[in-house]
């Protein structure tokens, strides 16, 4: 396809056919050149949505989704024919990451780190169909879609200074849970406060590199710390919201008469009816998975302090910051000289606002918030910052990970799941997993590499480097 | 006849039959195959099922994201469907059962997590008397 390098690091397809604006890919060459012709014919299609601003983007870890790729964002006007799309966001409603830190030394507590990771696994509920520790009732489960992780503290799940460092403050205001269908409120019952399977994780990490003292500093970092990342989601309250609304925009379509290529990208006008149900069920699924981190970080501190036998307090284990990687959210930008109100969607994606906007909590403004990149298991994590570049170029957004390259089958017929145990084990790293299945889909093979990936961000601007991290021991699903 | 088709980073499913009740019941198979060798389960669960749709292509889409509603909130999984698909005029409709095992992780050997079947490489179509339906599941 027809791509022109427009400059270092981006890479454009200029409006044609049936495209409302071009199409842009942020990678590196080596990036640039291994990326599938399925995942950038899925931007040509968001390319044509109707109301979409500036053009349809593709971040480095982008890659071959359902509908929308994964690593996209899709910026739509959110007064004038701009559109939302549920299959825009995902089945995972807010799939997101949470960075705790800790005042220990990561080398001197690794003797302890099989304790610790028996107590999180015993802690945390994790795995395909595993019910919660946490029952509720359908009006304590309104409140979680209402108030989010908010909810969690007042029961006593973490401190209310945790709310501080989390996106929206852990709770987005305009959800709504009379629009959350029966069936998600029945899937939300049980599963409040789990961590699910596939790609998410708890992970214990070293800080092993510092790109910014000062920021890092101000993120509360340090070199050789101990610090714990969590990967999670809305669990099936988020899949059972995305589909309910699926299914509404199918119908709503040929109401407003849009039409796609992929029945996968449904969509409806934002000011419509339909369009602003979703929106206020979406939000009660961000809420959701909000306060399942926070029930999690409870657990994880609860650990932390058997093993080392001392308070959480006293260990620091502050909340580094709180992000989502599959959302929609109004924010103003500058398109063509004036500022305007977008819906932007971000699947695969990470918001990453430079110092002086007002997204960012307070403790951040001087810095702009941390965007927080999980790797894939046994390969590093990374922090970064937003930039002034970046809000031009990519409305804010950073990448989420570092992206599939090679399919689950291609994975499974390569390794078995305790094979992927055994090498990672032998790099020092312990692996503890419910399903050993889900070990070999997530080998480090399987992705991009993470290091190339963060490369393309630095190269084209859109994100500064803070700090490297690399895995000491992981829980998955 | 069910098998599962290579997707990047999600799961293709699709079903095989002489009716579209038997090529809609493979798929849901193949759904399940993902999470669980089907031969552990044991068919002692029942379910009924009524899904109505406009097209029917939605009609597979809805009643395997059904399945997967009935799999969280009931940790049941299945292995065997008795389905019937009838057209009313711009209805369709599916009514049925499902039978299977709650979740016993001592004896199921549990594998991915499906999250939701979606529209992407939706395919529900009739060739030479053979039915064949199929979508991508979110892994």
């Amino acid at each position: 396809m027809n791509f022109k390098k427009i400059k270092e690091g981006i890479w454009e397809m200029p409006k044609q056919e049936e495209m409302n604006v071009p199409a842009r890919i942020f990678a590196t060459e080596k990036l640039f050149g291994e990326i599938e012709q399925g995942a950038i014919q899925q931007i040509v299609n968001t390319a044509q949505l109707p109301g979409i601003q500036k053009a349809a983007l593709g971040l480095p870890d982008l890659h071959f989704g359902y509908g929308f790729p994964i690593g996209g964002v899709a910026a739509f006007d959110a007064k004038e024919k701009g559109v939302v799309s549920p299959g825009g966001i995902g089945f995972d409603i807010n799939c997101g990451v949470r960075l705790i830190r800790t005042n220990l030394i990561a080398e001197e507590i690794r003797p302890k780190l099989p304790e610790l990771m028996d107590l999180l696994f015993e802690f945390i509920p994790a795995g395909v169909g595993q019910k919660g520790k946490i029952r509720v009732e359908k009006n304590e489960l309104a409140e979680i879609y209402s108030k989010g992780a908010r909810h969690m503290v007042e029961k006593g799940f973490g401190w209310k200074k945790d709310l501080k460092k989390i996106e929206e403050k852990g709770e987005m205001k305009k959800a709504n849970p009379e629009k959350v269908s029966e069936k998600a409120f029945k899937r939300g019952l049980s599963q409040a406060g789990t961590l699910g399977a596939g790609n998410h994780f708890v992970e214990v990490q070293a800080v092993e590199k510092i790109f910014d003292e000062d920021i890092a500093k101000s993120f509360g970092l340090f070199e050789g710390q101990a610090v714990l990342m969590l990967h999670s989601g809305s669990r099936g309250t988020g899949h059972q919201i995305a589909t309910d609304y699926i299914s509404v925009m199918q119908k709503a379509m040929e109401k407003y008469g849009i039409k796609v290529n992929d029945r996968q990208l449904a969509c409806a006008p934002i000011e419509s009816q339909e369009g602003a149900d979703y929106l206020e069920a979406m939000w009660c699924g961000v809420n959701y998975a909000f306060a399942n981190r926070q029930a999690m970080s409870h657990w994880v501190r609860e650990g932390f302090e058997q093993v080392f036998g001392q308070d959480a307090k006293s260990l620091e284990m502050e909340i580094v910051y709180d992000i989502c990687h599959n959302v929609a959210k109004f924010e103003n930008h500058m398109i063509d000289g004036k500022k305007k109100e977008l819906l932007i969607h971000r699947k695969g994606a990470t918001r990453a606002m430079p110092a002086g906007r007002s997204e960012n909590p307070k403790v951040y403004a001087k810095t702009g918030h941390p965007a927080i990149i999980p790797g894939s298991m046994g390969t590093a994590s990374y922090v970064l910052v937003g930039t002034e570049t970046g809000l031009k170029e990519s409305f804010a957004s950073v990448c989420h990970g570092a992206g599939r390259t090679m399919s689950r089958h291609e994975a499974m017929r390569k390794k078995s799941g305790a094979q992927v145990k055994k090498e990672l084990e032998a790099k020092g790293e312990i692996i503890k997993g419910k399903s050993s299945t889900g070990l070999a889909e997530e080998m480090p093979e399987a992705y991009k590499d993470i290091d190339e990936v963060i490369e393309s961000v630095v190269l084209s601007g859109i994100g500064k480097k803070v700090t490297r991290h690399l895995p000491l021991a992981v829980m998955k699903g | 006849m069910f098998e599962l088709f290579e997707h990047k980073a999600d799961v293709g499913v699709r079903g095989v039959g002489k009716s579209k009740e038997e090529a809609f019941a493979e798929c849901a198979k193949a759904m399940f195959s993902v999470t669980v060798d089907l031969k552990e389960i044991d068919s002692e669960e029942k379910f009924d099922i009524e899904i109505e749709t406009n097209d029917l292509e939605s009609l597979l889409v809805d009643f395997l994201n059904h399945l997967l509603y009935l799999r969280d909130v009931n940790e049941t999984v299945f292995n065997r469907f008795d389905l019937y698909i009838i057209n009313e005029g711009d209805e369709w409709k599916l009514n049925g059962k499902a039978f299977g095992e709650k979740i016993n992780k001592k004896k199921h050997n549990i594998k991915s997590d499906v999250k939701a079947a979606s529209y992407h490489q939706l395919i529900v179509e009739e060739k030479d008397g053979k039915w064949l339906v199929q979508c991508v599941v979110d892994v």
